[in-house]
């Protein structure tokens, strides 16, 4: 009875979740040892390893390694870095402070189709757009942001998005903080540096872990801003692995390359994983 | 403390400078949303407010259909979600066992899977079952892609409360659902409610299933929204009048329930 019972209570999410990771997965992997294009119609052949080395040897392919990494890294060290800066700033009351936070946290509400397409067009707009208006403003030559920096342009539109949520959660974190020993570091004639350095961010560690984790589970697989935004361009400027294979899938329409290069990404998120488990996991108990 | 409020204006005037930084682009698109198309391009400040851009949006793409598919989505797949995360977490929270964290560990981990890697096999298997673009299909994928966050923000709220009221209710001999109902859910009612917000936030702003398996039918709002990306791209006042119809709701919500939200979005990391 008494293992019973956890267990049944475990048991949907489980089977469910299982079945979730199990099915899509061995379906790729047939697929991925098959030649199976979605305009050829007909026998699907064995390939063997063919669809792997076509997809790892396309020119394409280490570029969209380096570029998913690229944009994982930056949007996480922006939004932690301005995430701790804006919540160290509005965490004492000051008036409005409510209005404040409301603000603040709205972009993160919004979807990334509305998200991206605001960015690209008004933002982002060499001629109409607001950063070109503001760069005319000061005499400088307006960038054309989508073709010139397209990978910068994505990182600026997800730092955007998540800076708010990496806000909001090291706000709740600072609220815990101990005040009288800050208080007391402070009568000891510790500065704010030293403050911040010895019993604030150590005090944020955790929450920090969190926001790196949860970040970085949805920007592996970062899709619908760049479907909006640049489509991977120019060239292939701004594709990230996913964008990559989506490329395969939907575009070329060759299934097998596509489910090898499903095959990579999913080697790399367990790895990222493990990565994560590590650092992180402690942290949960 | 004296110290503190010597300078209390300073802080005020660059915590407002940055929120209005930062909310400035959504601003933005509600005031393009009541511009002509001239204005929109032009970008000016001062115009008499119009809603033609509504009234077209609503007339070429049917916004009600959409708003409407988005909203059956995001609230039944969180009730369903929370009704399989929520025994799971509960399980884990108080029958903990040395297994709980892999288990954990493994949830998550089917959540770092790129989506784009499952597209083939979950497409063909719509296909196959003819629930592509169809409202069920989208329910069922976002029930599953939210659940392992879902169960894990429960579990960090279960996990909270404290081990002698469990136990002076087991003594008491009451079953779990007794438990459950008159012990935990009091205490983590909190929690519960923002796993719920987050949830429905994530499912209605979901986009890259939404885009890949639906159109006309069952398409949401995130997925309408990429229908304004190429043809619509130049008529500004259009794009951002659909686009504010899309977000409106949601951002309106969140204002609304963000406190409660925050609360539960610490994942266990703030004691």
């Amino acid at each position: 009875m008494s293992r019973l019972l956890p267990r049944s209570l475990m048991a949907p999410a489980v089977i469910t979740l299982f079945l979730w990771m199990i099915v899509p997965l061995v379906m790729t992997i047939y697929f991925s040892l098959v030649h199976y294009n979605l305009m050829q119609p007909g026998e699907k052949t064995f390939a063997g390893i063919e669809n792997f080395h076509y997809f790892i040897t396309d020119p394409d392919f280490w570029p969209a390694v380096l570029q998913t990494l690229e944009l994982l890294g930056w949007v996480i060290i922006i939004t932690v870095v301005m995430g701790v800066g804006l919540a160290l700033l509005i965490n004492d009351p000051f008036p409005g402070q409510g209005i404040v936070r409301v603000l603040l946290i709205s972009p993160f509400f919004v979807m990334p189709t509305v998200n991206a397409l605001l960015w690209k067009h008004m933002m982002m707009n060499p001629i109409y757009g607001v950063l070109g208006h503001v760069w005319k403003f000061f005499g400088w030559t307006p960038i054309d942001w989508m073709s010139d920096l397209p990978l910068m342009s994505v990182i600026i539109i997800l730092s955007w998005q998540w800076l708010p949520f990496a806000c909001l959660i090291f706000i709740t974190s600072l609220q815990s903080l101990d005040r009288e020993q800050m208080e007391a570091a402070g009568m000891d004639g510790a500065n704010a540096f030293h403050k911040f350095w010895y019993l604030t961010l150590p005090h944020l560690g955790r929450s920090i872990a969190v926001v790196i984790m949860i970040e970085m589970i949805f920007l592996m697989s970062v899709f619908a801003e760049i479907f909006t935004t640049t489509s991977g361009g120019p060239g292939n400027d701004s594709t990230n692995l996913a964008f990559l294979i989506y490329k395969q899938a939907l575009m070329s329409f060759d299934v097998g390359v596509a489910s090898a290069g499903a095959l990579f990404a999913v080697v790399l998120a367990n790895i990222a994983a493990v990565f994560l488990i590590r650092m992180v996991g402690k942290n949960l108990d | 403390m004296s110290q503190k409020k010597s300078f209390p204006w300073v802080r005020t005037i660059a915590s407002w400078f940055c929120a209005l930084l930062i909310f400035f682009p959504l601003l933005w698109l509600g005031l393009t949303a009541f511009k002509t198309e001239g204005q929109a391009i032009a970008a000016q400040l001062f115009f008499t407010p119009t809603l033609d851009s509504f009234v077209e949006v609503q007339k070429r793409s049917d916004y009600t259909h959409y708003a409407f598919n988005s909203l059956i989505t995001s609230v039944v797949s969180t009730v369903l979600g929370l009704m399989i995360a929520a025994p799971a977490a509960y399980s884990m929270a108080f029958f903990r066992t040395k297994k709980t964290r892999d288990i954990l560990m493994w949830m998550l981990s089917t959540k770092m899977m790129p989506a784009v890697g499952a597209l083939v096999p979950v497409y063909v298997m719509a296909q196959t079952t003819g629930m592509l673009d169809s409202l069920p299909a989208l329910i069922i994928v976002f029930t599953l892609s939210n659940l392992p966050i879902m169960v894990w923000m429960l579990y960090s709220a279960f996990k909270e409360v404290p081990n002698d009221i469990l136990e002076a209710v087991r003594l008491d001999g009451a079953n779990v659902w007794d438990e459950f109902r008159h012990a935990i859910l009091p205490l983590t009612v909190g929690g519960i409610a923002s796993t719920g917000l987050l949830c429905l936030v994530l499912a209605w702003n979901e986009a890259f299933w939404s885009l890949n398996l639906t159109s006309a039918h069952a398409g949401t709002l995130a997925a309408l929204i990429a229908q304004y990306s190429s043809p619509e791209g130049l008529f500004w006042a259009k794009l951002s009048a659909a686009s504010l119809l899309a977000i409106a709701p949601i951002i309106v919500f969140g204002w609304f329930s963000q406190k409660q939200l925050v609360q539960g979005l610490t994942f266990g990391a703030v004691k």
